[in-house]
């Protein structure tokens, strides 16, 4: 079976005052299709950069990137935006991400628009079955990106990733900053989306414990490198690099129950 | 058992246009001397709103209902009470120096003058555990890393020896590990200081690792407050369980099955 997304020695560096810092270095990875891959580790580890590397936000510096068997970093223009809408993303801060003058409508609209997957007079009837999907009442459609909740804007932010039917969605740290009944929710649409559909998603975040709840496949990563990889189960339960033991240790616990 | 504070039909309201939101709702509360005393809650719920009150920061637009009783006088802000906010890069300030902002409280409250500050400057930031604290005096914030400037921020909070330490989400936008040791460091500095805590968070298991008693808000009420083991084990409000049932740690059952 081949991987939807496969990974090479992927690397990317910045220069700081003439410095040059290697943000990613070596990241080789895959993810198979309806597979979620959790990317974990601490601040400045270098995941947001993975995560944008992978979008094709910025090019790397080297390695390659295979997405449904062709070779990403070599599509251009026309060739790179068809695949653009085969993958997709969904950020930290909705409201950072998304237009907050904008509609709801106008927020869907867009990639319906822009990718043609809908003419005008079947837009509204689209935007209402993607908002349905994200358990969002249609009548929200008309509502300014400011005036909804937090929790209802991340939705929106998924139904706008969902609009052009992609095959895999990143999430950077998509339930962070949300309160913990909104999280649950959030993390449970996603697990529900990927039922229906077999999408995959690279789900990052600096806690390994959500990370637990809803990936497969886990990638540790620190300074840059992915420093240990397997099933999740088997990470959690025995990890093997200092950074995982660290990230697993430092998960605040309840205090246990007593009988 | 002596009481620090206490929080006596405490409404709070804000003025947004012509409305008026209410912040706190009649909340009577009382925090112990020498506590850690966590407060949580979700967004809305009013606990940065009771923070702001105690350390009597809340804006002159505020409206307040109700008093909060102090049986040992009244506290002076930022000699009594020590504040530690969640965004540290938001709350030192970017062109003073990390010994200027860390002397800054001890020479206003302690009348020490600016060398003798900065000595007291140098072993508070060896208390909070930063490396090398005589060439940190001359640092900016912005050298430091997100958990090297919290760790800034409790010593200015501190510099002045408060009774009682507020801190609010102070832990929230660092990542897992570097949470885990500012949390150790609060927990010794409070216990070595012989400070009250009052620890403002929204995780539930982050608040019972570390505070004697658990207080819940919800959409500006206090909803029930217990020691952390009767939070967590025994809780009394249906709200308080649904809070326990969201938290997400390493013995939830994952959300996903092992894939065929």
């Amino acid at each position: 079976m081949t991987a939807l997304l496969a990974a090479e020695g992927l690397g990317k560096s910045f220069r700081r005052g003439g410095v040059r810092l290697a943000a990613v270095e070596g990241a080789s990875f895959s993810v198979d299709a309806g597979e979620t891959l959790g990317i974990v580790g601490p601040s400045g580890s270098g995941k947001t950069t993975l995560a944008r590397l992978i979008m094709r936000l910025i090019d790397a510096d080297m390695g390659t990137l295979c997405f449904e068997g062709s070779d990403l970093f070599a599509l251009r223009g026309k060739a790179l935006r068809a695949t653009r809408k085969r993958f997709q993303m969904v950020f930290q801060d909705p409201l950072a991400a998304l237009n907050p003058r904008a509609s709801v409508a106008d927020v869907i609209g867009d990639p319906l628009r822009i990718h043609r997957l809908s003419d005008r007079a079947s837009r509204p009837a689209a935007i209402a079955r993607l908002l349905d999907r994200v358990g969002l009442p249609a009548a929200l459609a008309s509502r300014a990106v400011h005036e909804i909740s937090g929790g209802q804007r991340q939705r929106v932010a998924i139904a706008r990733a969902l609009a052009t039917k992609p095959r895999l969605i990143v999430l950077d740290e998509a339930v962070s900053a949300l309160d913990v009944s909104v999280r649950a929710h959030i993390l449970k649409l996603l697990v529900e989306l990927q039922a229906e559909s077999g999408i995959s998603y690279i789900f990052v975040s600096h806690d390994i414990a959500v990370v637990r709840a809803i990936a497969h496949r886990i990638a540790i990563m620190d300074h840059g490198r992915i420093v240990e990889t397997g099933p999740t189960a088997q990470v959690i339960a025995a990890p093997q690099s200092a950074t995982g033991k660290a990230l697993i240790a430092a998960v605040p616990r309840l205090m246990p129950a007593q009988d | 058992m002596t009481t620090l504070a206490a929080i006596e039909d405490l409404s709070v309201a804000f003025r947004q246009g012509s409305r008026s939101v209410t912040a706190l709702d009649s909340v009577n509360l009382t925090i112990n001397s020498g506590e850690r005393l966590a407060i949580i809650g979700e967004s809305g719920s009013g606990k940065s709103t009771l923070a702001l009150a105690l350390a009597g920061l809340l804006p002159a637009s505020a409206e307040q209902i109700g008093k909060i009783h102090w049986p040992n006088g009244r506290p002076l802000p930022g000699r009594d009470i020590g504040m530690v906010f969640q965004d540290p890069s938001a709350s030192l300030d970017p062109v003073l120096t990390i010994g200027e902002q860390v002397a800054e409280g001890a020479v206003a409250h302690l009348g020490l003058d600016w060398k003798a500050a900065r000595l007291r400057a140098r072993d508070l930031l060896a208390r909070v555990q930063l490396p090398d604290p005589q060439s940190l005096l001359h640092a900016f914030p912005h050298q430091l890393s997100g958990g090297q400037r919290q760790r800034v921020a409790i010593a200015a909070a501190i510099a002045a020896g408060p009774v009682l330490l507020i801190a609010d989400e102070a832990t929230s936008a660092l990542d897992t590990i570097v949470q885990a040791e500012i949390v150790a460091l609060l927990r010794s500095l409070v216990a070595e200081e012989g400070m009250t805590l009052l620890f403002i968070t929204h995780d539930i298991a982050l608040a019972s690792s570390l505070a004697d008693r658990i207080a819940v808000f919800r959409q500006a009420k206090l909803v029930e407050i217990g020691t952390s083991a009767d939070i967590t084990r025994h809780p009394r409000e249906f709200y308080t369980a649904s809070l326990l049932a969201a938290h997400i740690d390493l013995t939830t059952p994952p959300l996903i099955g092992e894939r065929a």
